[in-house]
């Protein structure tokens, strides 16, 4: 271990000599500072006077003399481990002290002139310094207790910590600030005024035609969304597991469909088919004389972009519920002669009260996270998610609106995180076991039975119709006015010169980028997200609760709310992101971990934990079983994760939307500028494209990873014909 | 294969989960090349005390040596122990022989080197020739074999064994544990075995080690416990046994004078003091007559034919006794009027 952590101090040690420390004009990957003179490096700066720098490179020694010096394993251990823990408070507050532009918390506590000089946002060597002291303070932790502890447990517990902190918490804490940001100050009166609106809260709309304060409406309607979205999908999962019905496959492609959708998508269709010069609305007008009206940009067309989107998502979680109801609490309750309406009534219905109420949190937080649809619908309806993003890029940027609105998001959606997070976690009527149950689930009774196909079937036609839309609408010289076929839109989008080889479509580079992004970002996520559920499920360790929490959170901030806070955070030292793809990248792996983790725990859950106490008395160290053992046997989880991630990061756009810039822009952000310009054929035509590469993707994973035998098969009772 | 067999001693180990106690304050020395029990009913701490030999659990407080080292601060990776598991815990996705060489080759040993032990391994246990198969592809006694060469190529200095016969049907179950005690004492291993089933324990082990309620209750060999049980909780979980309240009157060297139900008896003392005890007879010390012969009273409220004897519960003033009779060509048959006899010197005495 002693090696290890000197190795570790070595690599500090020499990115501090060596390295730039601070951000270079020129990238990351660009070498010429080593041949404009060496000043910039760590060692360097502190001569010419950046004498805050030092402590970092003095830790970084001391640790190795300490190291070097110290015999008995305990005591190095707790030296190294406290003057590494010094040296990354040292770098983080001099960070944070000394900067060149930004807000400055501590300006009033030091007023010097190095201070008011400001530096840079940090580079490799800052970097990498920081983490060489990380890891030799984890590892040290790991040995300074009594004994040996599991240095790449500690080590990776560490890490993923320290990522969280910066990448998820201080962003969000900056928004924080900004909200207590007055002219020249912070002030802590003035915030709950500002918080308290009546912009944000006002409820005139009940009782007069005045509109509602914004939050007013971003909770009606994901209220609505959740209840609505939570009722079609349990009829949606009733009729799959408890009737015979013939097309059940064809229900199976409706919990693809939100996975390769992106966000907009639905509310573009609607707008082919219910906008001003939709189809449907010119066919009603020209029969029945009614004037063609805007009806669907407001309330009722997010409303309906939102159920479209949302209803898969509430499918797939109440599938599970329904197929959790064991089949012998059916038969047993149909063997006291209980009819199939009280089986279901008394029965089958309570014990799935959890999951719907799971669902219906799940489809409230998508709601108020859901950026795409009133972005392109929502001109008569304004919610939270549009109304930051207009704070920040509108014709007045108000960023203190902005940070105050996306408080009032958070607080919406962390308050339903925290109720489902504490209400359902103590309550779970899960009735499978490890036990095989032989039963067979009761089918509906026939009323109930109708009353799920006249709910569900209508919609999935809806859907059906809304996603043919799109593929429609690409090959349409102009919607609502020619409808003559076209490839106009697919050549200006994918066009390729083939006189010069050039791409010479417009498409062709928000994809390229869309694509190189996502193919990095992915497997991060999946090795951030598999790390991290590892530790969940396999490690026990001090403040593992709040471990998990941590992780999970970035699940529950909306993407906006991501996306303003990186801005806020990230474009300023100490760490200065914005208009680089790390930055993207970074919100990537970030937003999506919570899948990965979440994929990881369901996958390590099924690997009997002996497998690991087997290598582990063999001799093998944490590392070799997570190597050896784990990962072979983790290969299909693996896989799932990656493509779920990649597909993830391209149909994502609330958070990109603020971090894209002309040199990086991604597919997504790049449709929405399409939309907002009136160009809905090329829009669709992007989307069309979208959509077919990330099937391409998931198919390409369905073939490496086999057929799926997840499931058990799907047992329903069948009527006795013959009586 | 080298011996280099260690022993394993507790001072004082004290386990706790959060509130809950699994172990209070445990002491316990196990020779070199012993095999001893941990035998107990579930919850009674016997698997945790294997755990903490592993080092797959850290004890709260106390200390562990292993082959007189102190080990309690050391991990499981670090413990030259190895250990075969209730589920056999073979990875799936290696071939015997992988699996086998799995914790050579994690301690960087040569490759074929590994092979060859890992051979050596499988032959040991009558498996040469199945290096190639996957776990999958072997039935569930083999799997265990597999699992056991996998533990003793390592040549730990102590074996562990938790519960390794659970998962096989009662016929097998026989045979491997004899395999298992062979291979033990063949190799002179020491080994601790964890089991819930008694008549496996004393098949198998030099010593057993009985825990109830997170402590232990008695170390012994089989004889010992069956012969001299410590306490009630011995004596009805070795064997079966009825418990008959009793007076000590007298103790006369290794005899003690006893009465049960006003019936006079001499039988062994097993260090009883006088006063209040309890008497423990094995249904075989019982013996059923007449009910004019002298002996308690009582009348037969189930009688069942098993071949090689006849079983009896018999109501009488002390409680129901269990009774194991030989095969008659007219046995008592339910409700009929007994005498119960108690054979004097196949009785011991426990404190109440």
């Amino acid at each position: 271990m002693k090696k290890t952590v000197l190795i570790w101090l070595a690599i500090g040690l020499v990115s501090f000599v060596l390295l730039p420390w601070h951000m270079t004009e020129d990238g990351l990957y660009d070498a010429t500072w080593m041949t404009d003179g060496v000043a910039a490096t760590g060692l360097f700066s502190i001569l010419a006077g950046q004498w805050w720098l030092a402590p970092a490179g003095l830790a970084i020694l001391a640790a190795i003399v300490i190291q070097l010096a110290i015999d008995e394993p305990v005591k190095r251990a707790r030296l190294t481990l406290g003057t590494a823990v010094a040296g990354l408070a040292f770098i983080a507050l001099q960070g944070l002290i000394i900067v060149r532009a930004g807000p400055r918390i501590f300006e009033t506590l030091f007023v010097s002139e190095a201070v008011m000089a400001g530096q840079p946002g940090m580079g490799a060597g800052a970097g990498i310094c920081a983490l060489a002291l990380l890891f030799a303070a984890t590892i040290s932790l790991s040995q300074s207790d009594k004994g040996q502890g599991d240095a790449f447990v500690v080590s990776t517990i560490g890490l993923i910590v320290a990522l969280v902190a910066i990448f998820v918490f201080f962003p969000v804490i900056h928004i924080l600030v900004r909200a207590f940001e007055v002219d020249g100050g912070y002030s802590l009166t003035e915030f709950f005024p500002r918080f308290f609106s009546s912009d944000i809260w006002d409820l005139s709309c009940l009782i007069s035609n005045r509109s509602c304060g914004v939050g007013i409406n971003s909770l009606f309607l994901a209220v609505m969304t959740g209840a609505g979205t939570t009722l079609l999908g349990l009829s949606f999962a009733l009729i799959f597991t408890r009737t015979d019905f013939r097309a059940k496959k064809l229900l199976r492609v409706l919990t693809v469909l939100p996975i390769i959708t992106p966000p907009f998508v639905i509310g573009l269709a609607l707008i082919l088919l219910f906008g001003r010069t939709g189809t449907i609305t010119e066919y009603f007008a020209d029969l029945l004389g009614w004037e063609a009206t805007r009806w669907l940009y407001g309330f009722w067309g997010i409303y309906f972009a939102q159920l479209l989107s949302f209803t898969p998502i509430a499918f797939l979680v109440l599938i599970g519920v329904v197929q959790g109801v064991s089949p012998s609490m059916e038969e047993a309750s149909q063997t006291l002669d209980a009819n199939r309406w009280q089986t279901f009534r008394f029965v089958s219905l309570p014990l799935m009260r959890p999951g719907l109420a799971n669902a219906f949190l799940l489809g409230f937080i998508e709601s108020l996270a859901d950026f795409g649809n009133p972005l392109v619908l929502g001109s008569g309806y304004s919610v939270l998610s549009t109304d930051i993003y207009f704070a920040i890029v509108g014709a007045v940027a108000d960023p203190a609106k902005a940070a105050i609105l996306a408080i009032a998001l958070l607080t919406l959606t962390l308050t339903a995180f925290m109720a489902q997070r504490m209400w359902l976690g103590k309550k779970s009527y899960a009735t499978i076991t490890g036990k095989a149950d032989s039963g067979q689930n009761a089918s509906l009774n026939p009323i109930l039975k109708w009353a799920c196909y006249c709910t569900a079937l209508p919609w999935a036609a809806f859907t059906l119709v809304v996603y043919s839309m799109i593929i429609f609408g690409s090959f349409v010289k102009l919607w609502g006015i020619n409808h003559g076929f076209t490839f106009d839109h697919y050549i200006r989008a994918f066009g390729i010169d083939f006189s010069t080889g050039r791409f010479s479509g417009v498409a062709w580079d928000s994809y390229f980028t869309t694509l190189t992004i996502s193919s990095i970002a992915a497997p991060l996520t999946a090795l951030v997200g598999l790390s991290t559920a590892y530790l969940l499920v396999r490690q026990k360790f001090w403040g593992k609760d709040a471990f998990e929490f941590s992780t999970m959170l970035s699940f529950a901030i909306p993407g906006t709310v991501i996306g303003v806070s990186y801005i806020m955070a990230f474009n300023f030292p100490p760490i200065e992101l914005t208009g680089t793809s790390i930055i993207l990248i970074i919100v990537f792996v970030f937003r999506n971990m919570p899948v990965g983790v979440r994929g990881g725990i369901a996958a390590m859950s099924q690997l009997d934990k002996s497998l690991d106490e087997a290598s582990i008395t063999l001799g093998a160290n944490s590392f070799t079983t997570v190597r050896r053992v784990i990962l072979p046997l983790m290969g299909p989880a693996v896989l799932a994760a990656l493509t779920y991630s990649f597909v993830r990061a391209i149909t994502s756009v609330s958070a990109v939307i603020f971090l894209v810039s002309a040199k990086h822009n991604m597919a997504t952000s790049f449709i929405v500028g399409r939309v907002e310009n009136g160009e809905f054929g090329l829009a669709i035509a992007y989307s069309a494209a979208l959509i077919i590469t990330m099937l391409a993707a998931i198919l390409l994973l369905q073939l490496l990873v086999g057929v799926r035998r997840l499931r058990r098969s799907d047992r329903v009772q069948q009527i006795a014909k013959t009586a | 294969m080298t011996k280099k067999t260690g022993s394993v001693r507790f001072e004082s180990v004290v386990k706790k989960y959060g509130e809950v106690t699994a172990l209070k304050k445990l002491d316990l020395s196990i020779d070199p090349g012993k095999l001893v029990t941990l035998l107990g009913p579930s919850g009674c701490g016997k698997t945790t005390t294997l755990r903490l030999i592993a080092g797959l659990e850290m004890a709260t407080e106390g200390k562990i040596y292993i082959g007189g080292e102190d080990v309690t601060h050391l991990t499981a990776t670090y413990r030259k122990v190895s250990m075969v598991f209730q589920s056999y815990a073979l990875f799936p996705h290696m071939t015997v022989r992988e699996n086998v060489a799995y914790g050579l080759t994690v301690k960087s040993a040569p490759k074929a080197e590994a092979a060859q032990k890992a051979d050596e391994g499988l032959e040991l246990v009558g498996l040469a020739g199945f290096g190639d198969r996957l776990p999958s592809e072997l039935s569930g006694g083999q799997q265990q074999r597999v699992a056991v060469a996998r533990a003793i190529v390592l040549e730990p200095e102590v074996l562990l064994l938790d519960e390794p016969l659970s998962n096989l049907d009662a016929k097998l179950r026989r045979h491997v544990r004899e395999e298992i005690r062979q291979i033990q004492q063949s190799l002179g291993l020491t080994a601790v075995y964890v089991t819930h089933d008694q008549e496996e324990a004393m098949a198998v082990s030099d010593d057993i080690i009985v825990m109830n309620n997170a402590e232990i209750a008695q170390i012994g060999t089989p004889n010992d416990l069956y012969e001299a049980p410590s306490s009630a909780f011995i004596a009805d979980f070795i064997g079966d046994a009825n418990l008959v309240p009793c007076d000590v009157d007298a103790l006369d060297g290794a005899i003690a004078r006893a009465r049960v139900n006003g019936q006079k008896l001499s039988v062994p003392s097993n260090g009883i003091r006088k006063g209040a005890a309890q008497m423990v007879l094995r249904p075989q010390a019982l013996t059923l007559q007449k009910p004019d012969q002298p002996g308690l009273e009582g009348q037969i409220s189930y009688a069942a034919y098993l071949g090689k004897e006849m079983q009896y519960t018999v109501e009488t003033l002390v409680g129901s006794l269990f009774v194991i009779g030989p095969v008659q060509a007219q046995p008592f048959l339910r409700g009929d009027s007994v005498s119960v006899g108690i054979i004097e010197d196949q009785a011991r005495l426990v404190s109440a």
